[in-house]
């Protein structure tokens, strides 16, 4: 995987600290289990918590919290296994976890693709909190995401094909942060239909009047 | 003859970091005084993880138990509930002790990811989503020459130090994102400045920060 496009540092840092809700959290995860640079940078990010947690003042705890801690350690050696082996079904499947979990049952290997209309689908995916609104998009290859520009924080993560805007070309595993300042009109490369993660805590903004009409109904 | 020895090795300690044992908790102190006091707090860890060793597990706890109360504080929570908190935390850091990775992460850096993590769990009864390396789409890290590894209380205070050196308003945004847990926008609204300004300032401290923690690579 060439990874180009990484998660900007703002994000990074809000992520490991813990600031961000749920769908911005799912696309950074999902990036970092893809980029092992944005999970070096993140250790990196978490290590200032780290910093941040040994300068504080320690607060006084109540009388019996040490014994309280004690009994509920157990006596015998509980010691989790490092790292818990789970069956891994090497289906057809193409999404890589924390999203996978988010948007297949456990032995489904069938994304749920809902018609979006100019041959587009997408899949969206509910969250426990809904501070911002996640789904998976499905752009015909060759084919363009009508122009349109953001009334808030769009976050794009490629998992299949590619797309080129006036940004640039983001392939799979890149990560495009678009805000209010960003009119663009995402082409799908010919070849492959390109699959991406979109997270945005507000609808997007059109600049056909017809797409717009039909917005409410797509619910995007 | 053995017990002063103790208490020189507890004397020694304090002088090295106040911050340690500055503000013993009365009730705990009596245990941390223990043959650990001369340890750091990752041969603690990797001591609990290796012999469930009890009295290096009162070491950490001495240490973290207290500031983690301190820091879900800040975060909001009501005493009650930031005790609660740092002792699950602690519960954790005994469960979970062989899961960690001194050469990745120091102590501190993993107990808070802990409590970071219980809290979004417990309070915003919420999920953190984390990359899964048993996932056959995690791309796993290239295999890197052994790294030099540095003390950890070295690296620690290069850490602190980098902070503490940062312009104040750059220490700031980073106080409210990591003591406050405050989104972007909201420590925007709290300081009075826009987005873009927040964003700018935890960029050039985060990228400051890379630069003395990559130095020890």
């Amino acid at each position: 995987m060439n990874i180009q496009h990484h998660i900007g540092d703002s994000l990074l840092v809000s992520y490991a600290s813990g600031g961000l809700s749920e769908a911005w959290s799912l696309l950074v995860a999902t990036h970092a289990a893809l980029c092992p640079t944005c999970r070096d940078r993140i250790a990196d990010a978490e290590a200032i918590g780290g910093a941040f947690i040994d300068s504080l003042e320690p607060e006084a705890l109540s009388p019996s919290a040490f014994a309280d801690v004690l009994g509920q350690l157990g006596s015998g050696i509980e010691i989790e296994a490092a790292i818990a082996e789970k069956p891994v079904a090497m289906s057809d499947r193409l999404l890589p976890e924390p999203l996978c979990s988010y948007v297949l049952d456990a032995q489904d290997a069938v994304l749920p693709w809902r018609r979006l209309g100019l041959g587009a689908f997408h899949i969206p995916i509910p969250m426990q909190d809904g501070t911002a609104s996640a789904r998976l998009l499905r752009i015909p290859a060759g084919r363009p995401v009508p122009e349109h520009g953001h009334g808030g924080l769009e976050l794009t993560l490629v998992l299949s094909g590619a797309f080129t805007d006036g940004e640039g070309r983001f392939g799979p595993g890149d990560v495009e942060e678009a805000d209010e300042s960003l009119v663009h009109t995402p082409h799908a490369v010919p070849g492959e239909d390109c699959i991406c993660l979109a997270v945005t805590d507000a609808p997007l903004k059109f600049s056909s009047r017809i797409v717009r009409i039909m917005q409410p109904l797509l619910n995007i | 003859m053995f017990a002063q020895s103790r208490l020189q090795s507890i004397q020694s300690e304090t002088v090295r970091d106040p911050a340690i044992f500055g503000n013993p908790v009365a009730h705990v102190r009596p245990i941390t005084t223990g043959r650990n006091g001369g340890l750091t707090l990752n041969d603690n860890l990797v001591a609990v993880a290796n012999t469930r060793d009890r009295e290096a597990f009162a070491a950490l706890f001495g240490h973290f138990a207290p500031r983690i109360k301190a820091f879900m504080l800040k975060r909001g929570c009501d005493s009650g509930t930031a005790e609660e908190i740092a002792q699950m935390t602690l519960v954790t850091v005994w469960r979970k002790a062989a899961l960690f990775n001194p050469e990745k992460a120091s102590a501190a850096t993993w107990v808070f990811t802990i409590a970071r993590n219980l809290h979004i769990d417990t309070i915003r009864k919420t999920k953190r989503p984390e990359p899964d390396p048993t996932d056959p789409f995690f791309v796993p890290t290239p295999d890197k020459p052994a790294d030099t590894l540095i003390a950890e209380q070295q690296d620690a205070k290069k850490l602190k130090n980098a902070i503490s050196t940062l312009p104040t308003e750059q220490q700031d945004v980073l106080r409210l994102s990591f003591y406050e847990e405050k989104s972007h926008g909201e420590i925007a609204d709290q300081l009075g400045v826009p987005l873009g300004t927040v964003k700018s300032r935890m960029r050039l401290a985060f990228g400051r920060i890379r630069k003395v923690i990559g130095d020890n690579e």
